[in-house]
């Protein structure tokens, strides 16, 4: 593991017009590894994701990313930093095909102006097809070659999802966050999307933060749990750890009172 | 059988990035360019370019325009027409202040003056969606004609607010025959057709679907928001404008504000509603469908129930075929013309199998 964590949460606090969503929440996420946030619904997992990627701003404390601190991050910013994710409810570009929503993922990586692409002079067509490589990488890598050319909307939910990280991972990032990448997939669908999100690590050295509900998924997957309840957190650790930690077991399972 | 891929592959990504695939599609348009460049300017008439090509052309360019915002990304506008007289009129008094201005250059800056009218007015885009901006880009087309008509300045101080066509020259050329304009009208329509089609199969045309399709996640994967929107804005407004000063000059040759009211932003809707959002072919379709339609049913009317019906009724009789036939077309296709025409194209690869 790296010196410096590549992801460093500082006592972060969010509030949404005083209902408390996030308290004082602070953890570190290594250089290449699967970090995984659990909790019960509501526990504030997709908030805390919205804060690391700047969709929310939070109401106190600092993110450090690759060595650099932020009061707040913007979502523009965050993607120039190299953080990349998928949502929950899939966000694609539904009217688009494929192949369109993977080179969207590179558009920061575009170089040509809109006046080189709309006369098809100087860089365009050298970048365009530049991208186009890029992207046909990572839909082999995810083995949605056959349907490059479909229109997202019209695929089923599972593909779906693995479209959404292809977008993601089309920006070369450094950090993925996956807010539940395989809610509603059946046991193969599950098991072929972990596969997926280890080789990114292994291939690309991307390192992952998602959310999951599924504990066995998640036991065999990640490298550090962090476990949340009501915004606060309750665990942080190796699967291990986590899974003897009387906190954890009681969020889950409820304790006698 | 005629329209197959069969024996053509694609081996570069620069082969798949053409605009037509296959042979096939590439000789018949440049056979329907050859078609409309040299042998349709010897076969017309008079009335056919005047009354129906140069229309039809314009239409579809204003359509176009419409289309990259609406259809592309995202941005309902009912201003259609108030950018059109916006390029009319900064066209016309380019060639009026500056003495011997070249023609085309009057189009350029006419499309750029409605450019950034159309960015002024697109501001709102940033803050409000769907019908809401469609209210505020309303406030475009009363804006505009109120200025239009209360300011003499922009008329040259013609007593009724109207602008007339300067001398169509080009180089020494004349264009002012109706073959010339048709030529004239086909040339700019045809250079800008592409212009568009290149922007649209280019970053900035996936930055506007994305933008049209979910802005939040266009924004968390680093899409300017900002400049996508002000972008489309801009683009879609100097098409309309040059859209404009083409109907001002090589279709009606006098024009005054009030043409450019509502019911032409909302003829423009039309086309791209009926045509198909999102897609080039779509704005001719609709153009066609909308312009041509009218016409047909006039002269069938014309032809088979002139002594039958009272011609006061016919005239109502036509607006409601040309209604219901609308109403079909969207039933039957809520996509528009350009999508049955997809389907078509689909059928026709695999004709005469079924699957």
């Amino acid at each position: 593991m790296g010196a410096t964590p590549l992801l460093e949460l500082q006592r972060i606090s969010l509030s949404f017009k005083g209902v408390k969503a996030i308290t004082d929440i602070s953890f570190t996420v290594e250089q290449g590894e699967i970090c995984a946030l659990i909790g019960p619904n509501g526990a504030g997992k997709s908030s805390l994701l919205n804060v690391i990627n700047g969709v929310y701003q939070p109401d106190q404390g600092l993110i450090g990313f690759n060595g650099q601190r932020y009061q707040k991050m913007q979502s523009h910013q965050a993607a120039v930093q190299g953080i990349a994710r998928t949502f929950q409810n899939i966000a694609l570009f539904k009217g688009m095909s494929v192949l369109d929503n993977v080179l969207t993922g590179r558009n920061l990586k575009v170089k040509s102006s809109w006046i080189e692409q709309a006369f098809h002079i100087g860089r365009a067509l050298a970048d365009e097809i530049k991208q186009r490589q890029k992207a046909e990488e990572i839909i082999d890598f995810l083995r949605i070659n056959q349907w490059r050319n479909s229109i997202v909307g019209t695929l089923p939910y599972g593909l779906q999802k693995r479209v959404e990280l292809a977008r993601a991972l089309a920006s070369e990032p450094r950090l993925l966050l996956l807010d539940e990448p395989m809610a509603g997939m059946n046991r193969e669908e599950k098991s072929e999307m972990s596969a997926f999100i280890l080789d990114t690590q292994r291939e690309f050295g991307t390192t992952v933060v998602l959310i999951e509900h599924d504990i066995g998924v998640v036991m065999g997957l990640s490298d550090h749990v962090v476990v949340l309840d009501y915004g606060k957190k309750v665990g942080d650790g190796t699967p291990d750890e986590v899974r003897k930690s009387p906190e954890v077991i009681a969020a889950y399972l409820g304790t006698t009172h | 059988m005629i329209y197959r891929e069969s024996g053509q592959f694609i081996t570069s990504y620069q082969a798949d990035h053409r605009i037509f695939k296959l042979y096939q599609q590439r000789w018949a348009f440049y056979a329907l360019l050859g078609f409309a460049f040299v042998i349709v300017p010897f076969i017309g008439n008079d009335y056919w370019f005047s009354a129906i090509l140069i229309p039809f052309l314009v239409l579809s360019l204003a359509g176009l325009g419409l289309n990259l915002l609406t259809g592309y990304a995202g941005q309902i506008s009912l201003g259609s027409a108030a950018f059109m007289a916006v390029g009319a009129f900064a066209a016309y008094n380019f060639q009026v202040r500056i003495e011997g201005s070249p023609l085309l250059v009057g189009f350029v800056f006419g499309g750029v003056a409605a450019a950034i009218v159309g960015v002024i007015f697109g501001l709102p885009s940033l803050r409000i969606k769907g019908f809401y901006l469609l209210v505020s880009t309303l406030a475009a087309q009363f804006f505009v004609t109120w200025v239009l008509t209360q300011f003499g300045w922009f008329s040259n101080y013609n007593a009724s607010g109207v602008i007339s066509a300067p001398s169509l020259l080009i180089l020494g050329h004349d264009f002012s025959s109706p073959a010339g304009r048709y030529l004239l009208t086909l040339g700019v329509v045809t250079v800008l057709a592409f212009f568009a089609r290149n922007i649209v199969r280019s970053e900035l045309g996936r930055h506007w679907m994305a933008v049209r399709d979910m802005d939040t996640a266009a924004a968390v994967i680093g899409i300017p928001i900002l400049k996508t929107k002000l972008l489309a804005f801009a683009i879609s407004s100097f098409l309309l404008g040059i859209a404009g000063a083409l109907w001002a000059f090589t279709y009606l040759g006098t024009v005054e504000p009030h043409g450019f009211d509502l019911s032409r932003s909302f003829q423009i809707l039309f086309i791209i509603i009926i045509g198909g959002m999102g897609s080039i072919l779509g704005n001719f379709l609709g153009a066609a469908f909308i312009v041509l339609l009218p016409i047909l049913l006039s002269n069938l009317s014309a032809n088979f129930l002139a002594g039958v019906v009272d011609p006061g009724q016919l005239e109502n009789l036509q607006k409601i075929i040309f209604g219901a036939l609308i109403i079909f077309f969207l039933i039957k296709e809520p996509n528009g013309l350009a999508r049955l025409w997809q389907l078509f194209r689909e059928r026709a690869r695999i004709w005469p199998l079924r699957f």
